[in-house]
């Protein structure tokens, strides 16, 4: 039988952990609606990014460009990024 | 082997020249009778610059424990000390401090607790701290509250125990009394505790997170696995009295036993009053009759194996208890000793005596008193009475 | 250095992981976030019991890539104050080499309430740490029971038929301690919050930030809206942005036109029963009136 949880002994002392919840929990699965953006009109003002409270929007740099990129594995879908976005380009699409 | 003589110091002024050897790096502690002048004489060394701390003047022990707490899961060897209402407020943390596995070292000069207030002795104070899972030793005397605080951060600073330790000594009786003590060299101390840093730490270069919230399916492994580390830790314990004896020439063991081998009746008991009953039996003794004592030296973990051994062959015991448990049956050190022999499938007759609260002497026309009730048990081999309060008016 | 630019603050690295089980929403880990990424690396964390230590904590994991400690409810400014000693006691004795700055982060109640004594303790004290509250006006962990926080006239838990008196002027309580730096923040000012928290942390301390945090559960509201209603908090002049520094007190974002209390509360469903209730209403105006004229807002607009 697989074990799945860790013996007494087996966890590290003093109830210490080191594990980041980015590893396992993926607060994705709470959303019911998705923002989507749309890159085209995207002014890359980076607004979205400072106020997603997860914090799950990044800037991706590639070599000529950067994009803007939301991390669906934990937006948990509370809308902040498309209502905060000064140019309306963040749309809420029911998942 | 030494050469130092003898200096006459209180216990609680031994105990602070014991902080002043051990390269103590944060003090945090709030005055309250009797255990106030172990910190008055620490903030001196700090103030003459004797020792090299940091001693936090904080607002009430619950900061107190707590400061101590998180310098040491900054890998800071603290110290603290307190008595009765300050031990009390303190309660909610110890329980924390062991369960993070810090090694923080407290010095209780034990007291009765209010109402009515009173500053005297008992161990109304430490008896609600049992089972917060710190190491609690007991010392009878300012000798061996000095060599106990050293022992003390030995132990609690073991890879094998990582564990909170109290060193309690009876209030007034032992904090105020002074006595001849012998001191180690600095550089004794130093060596039989070096100074390390506690690697469980809270470091920017290598973090964790301390303090987290646990879902039953961990909460009970982690209890039991800090819970264990204290039953474990009596070896450890053991160890480092005998090391210690080797530089001192002084031990004292998990239990104390004077004249136990041949005896029909022992007497345990917990504290200075242990003196007063050795005081007794060596009496006793002299007139023929087969007494004996043990002083408890360690009450957490409970020494069950130690204490079983030296009853074996006894016809009655009796267990002095220095705090009400209000409502239960029993008193709680005759609690842990019966239940050591209700697990090692003995039955022998015990009797618990209520004496000492709140600084009322116990005399040792009282402790023979005791004794004389206990040969009755052993002679008739029935308990009439399984709880005497002894000196209780009315 | 100040932050001059939205980008400025985003390049810094993140010290909060995602995966946290904090509310959609939820005020606090945008606190948490900011406060992580403008303190850096070399940094500690402290908080008290409550909804931001319980929701990044869930053993086995951790939102926390910087060390960070629990304790308990009422004594994370001694604990924070413990460390720092502690780190200030090993470098002087040379058993370490490298500092650490030790920011707590405290909800209202662990701040206002239970934490109060520990608190004034280590402001008294003169400790080198930064404390922050993040304040949602309520005892949110255990359900949303009031606090000396909650405003006048919101609703929670305990106080079913509205709050009925004003909340505690923990800004003053901390100046009365004559702190080294003192501030109020809001999200919806970010860069304004984030040098805040940049100065109170190289300031050394004791600094303090009282930082408003909308709860969209407690204070019932479409999650989206935790800025706006961030913003609408300081432009109707109930949460004045300013700060302390040497004896000097100095609003940091003007407001030269307020907005009516009205604006704010009927966004929150915890307002509601006031809402029709023109002389509650007018008690709540009238209580940031008095915060204008002490702070130099603006009037009212028309
Ligand atoms: C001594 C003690 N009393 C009560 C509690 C229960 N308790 C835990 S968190 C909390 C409320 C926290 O409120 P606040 O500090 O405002 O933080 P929030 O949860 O709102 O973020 C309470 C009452 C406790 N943990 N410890
Ligand atoms: S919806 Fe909320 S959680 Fe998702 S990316 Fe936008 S701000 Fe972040
Ligand atoms: S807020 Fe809008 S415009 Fe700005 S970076 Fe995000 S998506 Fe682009
Ligand atoms: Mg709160």
């Amino acid at each position: 039988m697989k074990k799945e949880l860790p013996y007494w002994d087996e966890m590290e002392q003093g109830f210490v952990t080191r594990t980041l919840t980015e590893m396992i929990n993926k607060t994705g699965t709470w959303r019911t609606f998705k923002p989507v953006i749309d890159h085209s009109r995207c002014t890359k003002c980076r607004w979205c990014i400072i106020y997603c409270p997860e914090p799950c929007i990044h800037m991706e740099a590639s070599n000529s460009d950067e994009k803007v990129i939301i991390d669906y594995d934990f937006c948990k879908g509370c809308g902040i990024c498309a209502e905060e976005c000064p140019v309306k380009v963040i749309d809420m699409v029911e998942e | 082997m030494k050469t130092v003589e003898p200096i006459l110091l209180s216990g609680n002024l031994a105990e602070a020249y014991a902080i002043k050897q051990l390269d103590v790096d944060v003090v945090a502690a709030y005055p309250i009778t009797p255990q106030t002048t172990i910190i008055e004489k620490i903030s001196e060394y700090v103030a003459d610059g004797e020792l090299d701390a940091n001693f936090m003047l904080v607002e009430s022990e619950h900061s107190a424990i707590s400061s101590c707490l998180s310098a040491a899961s900054a890998g800071a060897r603290v110290f603290t000390s307190t008595s009765s209402q300050g031990l009390l407020l303190m309660h909610e943390i110890l329980f924390i401090t062991s369960a993070l596995r810090l090694p923080v070292v407290m010095a209780v000069a034990n007291r009765s607790v209010s109402a009515p207030i009173n500053i005297w002795c008992d161990h109304g104070d430490i008896m609600p701290q049992r089972d917060v899972g710190w190491i609690q030793l007991f010392a009878e005397s300012a000798q061996e509250a000095y060599d106990k605080l050293i022992q003390a951060y030995r132990i609690a600073e073991d890879p094998e125990v990582r564990l909170p330790v109290m060193v309690n000594t009876d209030g007034i009786i032992l904090s105020h009394t002074y006595e001849p003590v012998f001191l180690l060299e600095d550089s004794e101390v130093a060596s039989f505790v070096p100074w390390k840093l506690y690697p469980l730490r809270l470091d920017p270069e290598n973090p964790l997170t301390m303090g987290a919230f646990g879902y039953p399916e961990y909460y009970f492994e982690t209890r039991y696995q800090s819970a264990k580390a204290l039953e474990d830790s009596i070896n450890t314990i053991s160890e480092v009295d005998e090391k210690f004896g080797e530089i001192s020439g002084r031990k004292y063991g998990t239990v104390s036993p004077f004249r136990c081998e041949d005896a029909d009746v022992i007497l345990i008991s917990m504290g200075s009053i242990s003196e007063t009953i050795r005081a007794t039996v060596r009496k006793l003794r002299e007139k023929g009759e087969k007494v004996g004592m043990i002083s408890l030296k360690l009450f957490r973990p409970f020494p069950f194996k130690e204490m079983i051994s030296l009853v074996q062959d006894v016809k009655a015991v009796g267990v002095v208890d220095r705090a009400f448990s209000p409502g239960a049956a029993v008193g709680p050190v005759f609690n842990d000793i019966t239940s050591a022999l209700y697990l090692s499938k003995m039955s022998v007759p015990c009797v618990n005596f209520f004496a000492g609260l709140g600084g009322r002497d116990v005399r040792m026309a009282e402790v023979e008193d005791m004794f004389e009730k206990l040969k009755e048990v052993a002679n008739t081999g029935v308990v009439k009475e399984h709880r005497y309060y002894v000196g209780l008016r009315g | 250095m100040p932050f001059k630019s939205i980008k400025s603050l985003e390049e810094r690295p993140d010290f909060f992981s995602p995966g946290h089980g904090l509310c959609p929403g939820c005020g606090a880990a945008q606190i948490a976030r900011i406060v992580t990424k403008v303190a850096g690396k070399d940094t500690i964390i402290v908080t008290p019991t409550g909804c931001l230590e319980v929701s990044t904590t869930t053993y086995p994991a951790t939102s926390w890539k910087v060390p960070y400690l629990h304790v308990a409810f009422e004594n994370a400014a001694a604990a924070a104050s413990g460390i720092k000693v502690a780190y200030d006691a090993l470098i002087r004795k040379k058993k370490i080499s490298k500092d650490a700055n030790l920011v707590v982060l405290g909800g209202d109640g662990g701040t206002a309430d239970i934490g109060l004594q520990s608190l004034s303790g280590a402001l008294e004290r003169g400790e080198r740490i930064t404390y922050i509250c993040y304040d949602n006006e309520a005892y949110m962990n255990t359900g949303i029971q009031r606090s000396g926080a909650t405003p006048y006239g919101a609703w929670t838990t305990t106080s079913p038929a509205g709050q009925k008196t004003l909340k505690k002027d923990l800004m003053g309580m901390a100046m009365a301690h004559r702190v080294k730096y003192a501030a109020t923040a809001s999200i919806a000012y970010v860069r304004d919050a984030a040098n805040k928290v940049e100065k109170a942390i190289s300031l050394g301390g004791p600094s303090f930030i009282h930082w408003i945090q909308p709860c969209t559960v407690g204070w019932r509201y479409d999650p989206k809206l935790t800025v706006k209603i961030s913003k609408l908090a300081v432009k109707t002049g109930l949460w004045p942005l300013y700060e302390y520094y040497e004896g000097v007190t100095k609003l940091t974002v003007e407001v030269p036109k307020r907005l009516p209390v009205s604006e704010y509360l009927k966004l929150q469903g915890r307002f509601r029963q006031i809402m029709n209730k023109p002389e509650e209403l007018a008690k709540i105006q009238s209580y940031a009136d008095g915060l204008a004229g002490k702070f130099g807002l603006g009037p009212v607009a028309q």
